[in-house]
């Protein structure tokens, strides 16, 4: 092809597709704009001193991490047989476990009291075990790990098949076990895939609202989150929803930035 | 040190079906592609378990199946240098050669370093896998194999991945050290050249069986078969 032509053919695609993409950028920077225009730091300042503020805050720190922690723990080993699976089988767990991203959050919420709930299909078990969860803090947990998991087992899946197969088979030639191959060897390897999974997971959970109003209720202290207070504020003060809505903003921001950053530290070091 | 295999394996198209008994020295591992090289090469190594069969390296029964046994390949000391050598790249090249031995992370290094030193790789010690050429990877699986002191060696295509220039100083390298350390060695390669430099032996698969076996200086003088005629013709 000459290079006239293809300049010529790539300018006037060009010119669409420019308009295009900017328009997408403006309509996903817009209401971030707004948001900060719409707030003054002294009603900041009130937001965050607002009494829905810091238990919110805190409440949602406490159960974004553990659900993360949760969604770590029972994910990386999953996402391992995943990765490895060839089957019919991994490929429909696989298709299984993407479900909650497609199943709008409401549903998740009525769905996890079908399962849990009093009435539901483990209710019996728990209550013989003096177990409620339903609107307490641990279901708050649950309804964001479900939430959440889908997002790292794919991201984790998907940086588990980048490792070279031959990179274990040569750690168990030097001795290592199936599983310490797996953990000194794949999992380094897939690091940061794995870190910006959890990041993605995290922020999530974060910004849980549908199943955590349905399935754990918008109890103060108990189950009302960042995302459950601003719902709450916004019934009584549209200004105190803004400012927390900036100060969940500013909170995601910096945590994603953190975990984003994390594994080029990791990668230096040694 | 020796080592004798006897396998049969079905894996796809290709039924492997190979007895090779008491080897010692360099043993080239020829045959076109899809032959069973690399799967004769994986069962030795343990990271494939054949339908039936007995392997035995350094005099130890690592396999045999009639009798139920087949080790994994960590419990068999065979030492493997992949294709494209499978550095681990989250670690220094010091850290990969550590990577086999046991005991403290110190004593671990200061017994890398000495490996490294004799296979004249200690100027490599504190580099990133990343940054280190073809050649200099070579050296690094090399030590980090040997580190762990194999009773038997697995070399596949040991000299396929570097520049030509390169290719020939690694395999005097190459062929010095493997006879330095006296590990029998099972090489796998597509490069009469390579045979001629490094191996002892040669064994020419064809379809999952040994199509003809002998020295080098045996099977290159009347190869057998459209395959060996072709590889070591092309020195005529």
């Amino acid at each position: 092809m000459s290079a006239p032509r293809s300049v010529g053919l790539g300018a006037l695609v060009a010119a669409p597709a420019v308009l295009l993409a900017g328009a997408l950028v403006l309509l996903l920077l817009l209401p971030a704009l707004g948001l900060l225009l719409a707030s003054s730091p002294a009603q900041l300042w009130g937001g965050v001193r607002h009494p829905l503020f810091l238990p919110a805050l805190w409440l949602s720190a406490r159960t974004s991490l553990l659900a993360l922690l949760v969604v770590a723990l029972t994910g990386t080993p999953l996402a391992w047989f995943l990765s490895r699976g060839q089957g019919a089988l991994s490929r429909l767990l696989e298709s299984l476990v993407d479900l909650p991203v497609v199943v709008p959050p409401a549903v998740i919420g009525v769905a996890l009291l079908t399962a849990f709930g009093r009435q539901g299909l483990l209710g019996p078990a728990l209550d013989g075990l003096g177990i409620a969860l339903p609107f307490t803090t641990a279901a708050v947990v649950v309804a964001q790990a479900v939430v959440s998991a889908p997002f790292y087992v794919a991201a984790a899946t998907q940086a588990f098949r980048q490792v070279d197969p031959e990179l274990l088979d040569v750690a168990r030639t030097l001795g290592a076990s199936r599983t310490r191959a797996v953990l000194s060897v794949a999992v380094p390897v897939a690091l940061p895939g794995l870190v910006s999974g959890l990041a993605l997971a995290w922020a999530r959970s974060l910004g849980e609202f549908g199943a955590t109003l349905l399935f754990a209720g918008n109890l103060a202290g108990v189950t009302q989150t960042l995302p459950l207070a601003i719902y709450t504020a916004l019934e009584s003060d549209v200004r105190v929803a803004v400012a927390l809505s900036l100060a969940l903003v500013a909170v995601a921001l910096l945590a994603l930035v953190g975990l984003r950053s994390l594994p080029a530290l990791l990668w230096r070091r040694g | 040190m020796t080592w004798s295999a006897v396998v049969r394996t079905r894996l796809g198209a290709l039924a492997l079906d190979v007895q090779l008994a008491d080897r010692t020295g360099v043993t080239a591992l020829l045959g076109p592609n899809g032959a069973g090289k690399t799967s004769l090469v994986r069962v030795l190594a343990g990271l494939l378990r054949p339908d039936a069969g007995r392997v035995v390296v350094g005099g130890e029964v690592v396999c045999d199946l009639g009798a139920g046994l087949c080790l994994p390949p960590e419990d068999r000391r065979v030492g493997y240098v992949p294709q494209g050598y499978a550095l681990f790249p989250h670690l220094t090249a010091l850290d990969n050669v550590a990577f086999g031995l046991r005991g403290r992370r110190t004593e671990r290094r200061e017994r890398a370093r000495a490996v490294m030193a004799e296979l004249s790789a200690d100027g490599l010690v504190d580099r990133r896998v990343g940054a280190l050429s073809g050649g200099e990877r070579q050296r690094v699986a090399l030590a980090r194999a040997l580190a762990v002191q194999p009773r038997l060696l697995l070399l596949d295509e040991p000299l396929a991945a570097l520049d030509v220039g390169v290719r020939r100083t690694t395999r005097a390298y190459l062929g010095e050290r493997v006879r330095q350390v006296g590990v029998p060695v099972v090489l796998v390669t597509h490069d009469v050249r390579d045979v001629d430099a490094l191996a002892d032996h040669v064994v020419v698969l064809e379809e999952g069986r040994v199509a003809q076996e002998g020295t080098v200086h045996e099977v290159g003088g009347a190869p057998e078969g459209a395959f060996a005629a072709e590889f070591f013709g092309v020195r005529t």
